[in-house]
């Protein structure tokens, strides 16, 4: 069963064994705008939670994405490269960014669930 | 030229309309600007270059300019810009800039002869600035009246002019950069066939209390769609366009940023405007930068502030960069040493400590479209 995480810099994780693929939500997609390219993390790559490690441009501007959890990413969505209009139109659906093996679920505990992030984004305005 | 930061924001004529509108407003030279509405920069700009696109410029200042008896208005003005305004014949328009001592640029601005006086348009972040300098210098000669709460409207594209035509018939055969009075639903209205895409289109001066009207009815044919400033940048920027505070301020001179064009050929020789010596030493012996475009290989965009190298050596920096939705990849302008600024010179753009590979390109990126009769 898949669970879904919700960070404060609206990402989301959702969790399978030990894996966790990651993007962005529908809100952080709107605040963004039309996405015009995203550097995604190679493979192989380790990452610290909360590293930058990857950037998503839009017209307006580039924003960075952070791990939500520590670990080694074992694939990218390389489909971005040529279709990063994805991530607006499916931002938890086809506009994944990159998946990641958890080094440490227990990191995932201080996360937000679907009903904690829809309350948080409630209370940006 | 510095934003404000306090005090609340200002609005224009088409505030009201621009929240029916669902725009996402943003704060902008002190006043609450639309920077895209809800169907997006990309659509908009697409929309721009391919039909008709009407947008808010209300927040620029509009100063009328009238020669007090025994003087000329266009020989005063000409004490502050490099551009031949004298030379402008009735219903001619001038791009043309305010230097300083030093050559630098104050503000970038449009001054129109139309008959008994001069219309100039300049920067909304610059425009307190720029009729305190006006009033101080041009006073003793002429009138100086700000005319801060008239309407602005860009109505740009290829479909402008049949869309404006239906409304104001004579505006079809006016020839890019000329302007006229005119009336729209009995509201004495000024249009110049001008703006700042690069394509075909119009900007229309309007009375404030007439100017929401007058935007309904133009987005009432179907060509029209209302554009953000979002989308005005990534059209200026095709256009290599110029955007004041980026990339040209007080620190670049017109020769720098290769708008020598737009300086008149009498003017280069015989000066008489600030920081007239330092020009046209420039003209005379090259300036040290130049302004460039700049084509990156690959999807990742340069913006403003990106370091130009060469070799591991600094050579200059990005003031522009963005997506460019008419080609499909990224573009920017920048600054480099006239050395290095050749067409065709491989750089790297320092993005994110990563070099990106680009060359430099002349401009604009895409072809201007202007109405030359």
């Amino acid at each position: 069963m898949a669970e879904t995480k919700y960070t404060e810099e609206h990402e989301w994780i959702r969790v399978e064994g030990d894996v966790g693929t990651i993007g962005i939500t529908q809100y952080a997609q709107e605040q963004l705008g039309d996405v015009v390219f995203v550097d995604v993390p190679a493979a192989g790559r380790t990452v610290a939670k909360g590293e930058a490690c990857a950037v998503v441009e839009s017209v307006k501007a580039a924003s960075d994405i952070y791990a939500p959890a520590s670990g080694e990413v074992v694939e990218s969505n390389a489909a971005l490269a040529d279709t990063p209009g994805d991530v607006n139109a499916e931002p938890t659906g086809k506009g994944w960014f990159f998946k990641l093996k958890l080094a440490d679920k227990g990191e995932l505990d201080g996360l937000m669930d679907e009903a904690a992030y829809e309350a948080f984004v409630k209370s940006l305005g | 030229m510095t934003e404000p930061t306090a005090g609340p924001l200002k609005r224009t004529p088409l505030y009201e309309l621009h929240r029916e509108l669902g725009a996402r407003l943003v704060p902008f030279a002190g006043y609450e600007m639309p920077v895209q509405y809800p169907t997006g920069i990309l659509v908009e700009h697409t929309h721009t270059r391919t039909a008709c696109g009407l947008f808010d410029v209300s927040h620029m200042g509009q100063v009328r300019l009238t020669a007090k008896p025994g003087h000329s208005a266009a020989k005063a003005m000409e004490t502050l810009v490099p551009g031949d305004i004298a030379g402008l014949q009735p219903g001619q328009q001038r791009y043309t800039q305010f230097t300083n001592d030093a050559g630098g640029i104050l503000d970038d601005l449009m001054v129109t002869n139309a008959g008994d006086h001069l219309l100039v348009v300049i920067n909304a972040a610059c425009k307190d600035a720029d009729l305190a300098h006006m009033q101080k210098h041009l006073s003793a000669t002429c009138e100086v009246e700000p005319m801060f709460s008239r309407g602005l409207l860009a109505l740009q594209g290829p479909q402008a002019a049949a869309v404006l035509s239906r409304l104001v018939p004579q505006v079809a055969a006016m020839k890019f950069m000329t302007g006229a009075y005119v009336e729209i639903d009995g509201a004495r209205c000024y249009v110049t066939r001008s703006g700042y895409t690069g394509g075909d289109g119009y900007e229309i001066s309007t009375p404030a209390e007439q100017t929401d009207a007058i935007a309904r009815k133009l987005l009432s044919h179907p060509e029209v769609k209302p554009i953000g400033l979002g989308a005005r940048d990534s059209l200026r920027l095709e256009a290599g366009l110029c955007l004041y505070g980026h990339d040209i301020d007080t620190t670049t001179t017109p020769v720098e940023a290769v708008l020598l064009w737009s300086v008149g050929k009498e003017r280069r020789v015989q000066g008489g405007f600030p920081g007239a010596a330092v020009v046209q030493k420039q003209i005379a012996e090259g300036s040290t930068r130049k302004r460039v475009g700049l084509l990156p290989e690959g999807k990742a965009i340069a913006r403003e502030g990106a370091e130009i190298v060469i070799d591991g050596k600094t050579v200059g920096i990005v003031t522009s960069g963005g997506f460019s939705p008419t080609m499909g990849r990224a573009i920017a302008m920048g600054y480099v040493e006239r050395s290095q600024s050749a067409n065709g010179t491989k750089v790297d753009l320092m993005v994110r400590g990563k070099p990106v590979p680009a060359e430099i390109v002349p401009m604009p990126f895409v072809k201007h479209a202007y109405y030359r009769g």
